[in-house]
């Protein structure tokens, strides 16, 4: 991806951007046109997510007093999550979320798979089923929220079809298996269409040769497939991952939290809005922030997923 | 919809062939049920009164249409709601595009040093928690008045929607037909000509495409909006839906959620029925190259 094209540094004398009609394209003047079409996107996410990230790092290191001059409390208030005042909480929420992450992203991606193989197929009503599929994808997760709430009320559709009397938001093991059901319906669709788009790309000829072969369905998946969708499969269980780890509409709305589902997105809200603990809140931050990267990079090395769209030309 | 030939097409077929139809089919039964019953049950519940909501009957006995004059009614003014979703996820969409065009096509089509490290930062930022800016950027509001404003909205969603859309957009740009760029500089166009009169035109369905996922995106947003919004002034839909109160604590107005639900997520199913040949290509651009 290293070009000769140079970017333009300030020092260098300002010419318009578009070379004059008929010239080639110098490459110069390549370098700089991009630099001017780049540069708003760059400091909109510098303004808005750069600085911000900064800022909350920067107070994580002070106290939160009331009045008065912010104390330097250096690593204090990551103590205070890690090992100190507040860690029992800290890794409550650090535990329920890595659960909620494990077993949404092995649902889901089960499901989808089975979804997507059974749609990998050419049959009359596809575009009808691929909507439909579509459908959870769509609904607005704090709908989805609503509409499961209901479903496992004590009085609900739930209970009625199981022949159960379960308050299903009063318990701790329920909680989570509502949270799971309702985060795996609406995201199990859009894996499918992931792993549905990577099954697409693999020649017909390969199945047929193999089952000339003598290779059986099984065999097929094991030794074509599932090789072949792999690159699909494992962007689709990065994005899945980093979305579950950072999971918040549906714990917030269902239960806000109670009966150990306070995800680690919860509790930097609670705490940096709803306790008013800046400090505190921002070492949360950071130390959640710490966690999705880590996670993308030891999935990324440890896997070799490619998310950087190869260039064509 | 798709009239493609059915693959297994001969005309005699065996009792094995025939169990795999069968098993086939079953299968996407089972999808679609999977995908589609609880809206089902949320659009049956909407249509049944609070006296009836408890029956858990699949057909509602007695359709009527309370729970959906309580969702337009006084106590929950949902049309305002309504309202500021539509200004907030439009503008959105129109902001990260314009934004994202120029941007993608900066990387899908020019050369120039540091690529991939600009790539690198979209992409990291397309997997950044929101939490980490939310506290910072809620006090920074606050200091400006901005609690209920639009913008304290507009600016954080164009900012989490923008790396979606340059990446979107650039799978899609790269896929361009580009000879007819050089065509045009070759008739003596600037770079910037051939954009606009060659490759915007061509860039319309791609761009489209992107627009309703941006859309979407916006639309859904409920974190951001839920934390900057205090009064139904400025409350999106998500967050509205969410504070929908009933009689009492413990009375929840269920079949008024399931109704603006429904009114939430119609025009959503809708532009998925029309365009999900789009979505789904703008879904899967960049995962399966």
């Amino acid at each position: 991806m290293t070009s000769p094209a140079l970017l333009p540094t300030r020092d260098r004398p300002r010419r318009t951007p578009a070379s004059r009609a008929g010239e080639k394209l110098h490459p110069v003047n390549e370098g700089r046109l991009a630099f001017w079409l780049i540069i708003p996107s760059i400091l909109l996410l510098t303004l808005v997510i750069g600085y911000p990230v900064v800022q909350g790092i920067w107070r994580s290191f002070f106290a939160d007093s009331i009045d008065g001059p912010l104390e330097f409390v250096g690593f204090g208030n990551y103590a205070q999550a890690l090992w100190g005042r507040y860690s029992k909480e800290f890794w409550a929420a650090f535990n329920v979320t890595w659960f909620f992450t494990i077993t949404t992203v092995v649902l889901e991606t089960l499901i989808g798979m089975a979804m997507a193989l059974f749609m990998n197929r050419a049959f009359r009503g596809r575009g009808l089923m691929r909507a439909s599929v579509l459908v959870p994808w769509a609904i607005p997760t704090a709908v989805a929220a609503v509409m499961w709430r209901w479903a496992f009320d004590p009085r609900g559709i739930v209970n009625h079809v199981l022949g159960t009397t379960i308050t299903w938001t009063g318990m701790e093991w329920s909680s989570k298996v509502a949270i799971i059901v309702a985060d795996t319906w609406k995201t199990a669709p859009f894996v499918a269409l992931l792993i549905l788009a990577g099954l697409q790309i693999i020649p017909d000829e390969v199945y047929e040769a193999a089952a000339m072969d003598g290779a059986g369905p099984w065999k097929r998946f094991w030794h074509i497939t599932l090789p072949m969708v792999r690159p699909s499969l494992l962007v689709a269980v990065l994005f899945r991952m980093l979305d579950a780890l950072r999971m918040y509409d549906l714990p917030a709305i269902f239960t806000n939290g109670a009966n150990d589902t306070t995800t680690l997105s919860i509790l930097v809200v609670r705490a940096s809005l709803g306790n008013l603990q800046p400090g505190y809140g921002g070492a949360l931050s950071t130390i959640t922030f710490a966690v999705i990267f880590l996670a993308a990079f030891l999935f990324v090395r440890l896997l070799g997923a490619n998310v950087v769209p190869k260039e064509r030309s | 919809m798709t009239t493609a030939p059915v693959r297994d097409s001969r005309p005699a077929m065996t009792a094995h062939r025939w169990a795999g139809q069968i098993q086939f089919w079953v299968g996407l039964v089972l999808i679609a049920f999977f995908c589609l019953a609880p809206f089902y049950w949320m659009a049956v519940s909407s249509l049944k009164s609070p006296e009836t909501i408890f029956d858990n009957r699949l057909l509602p006995q007695d359709p009527s249409a309370t729970n959906y004059l309580a969702v337009f009614g006084a106590d929950n003014d949902f049309s305002l709601a309504l309202r500021n979703s539509l200004i907030v996820a439009g503008s959105v969409t129109v902001l990260s595009l314009i934004v994202g065009v120029i941007a993608s096509y900066a990387l899908a089509r020019l050369k120039f040093r540091l690529k991939s490290v600009v790539l690198g930062l979209f992409l990291a930022t397309s997997m950044f928690p929101g939490v980490a800016i939310l506290s910072p950027m809620f006090q920074l509001f606050a200091d400006w008045g901005w609690i209920n404003t639009y913008q304290a909205m507009i600016i954080p969603d164009v900012s989490f929607t923008l790396p979606l859309g340059v990446w979107i957009l650039t799978g899609f740009f790269v896929a361009m037909p580009w000879e007819l760029e050089e065509a045009a500089r070759v008739d003596g166009c600037t770079a910037g000509e051939a954009f606009r009169k060659v490759l915007l035109p061509l860039a319309v369905p791609g761009v489209f495409t992107t627009a309703i996922l941006v859309f979407i995106a916006a639309w859904n947003e409920f974190m951001i909006a839920n934390s900057m919004t205090q009064t139904p002034s400025a409350q999106p839909v998500t967050v509205a839906i969410a504070k929908f109160t009933g009689v009492s604590q413990f009375d929840q107005p269920f079949g008024t959620q399931m109704a603006a639900g429904v009114v939430v997520t119609v025009p959503l199913v809708i532009i998925v029925l029309i365009f999900q040949r789009r979505i789904i290509s703008g879904l899967t651009s960049g995962s399966s190259r």
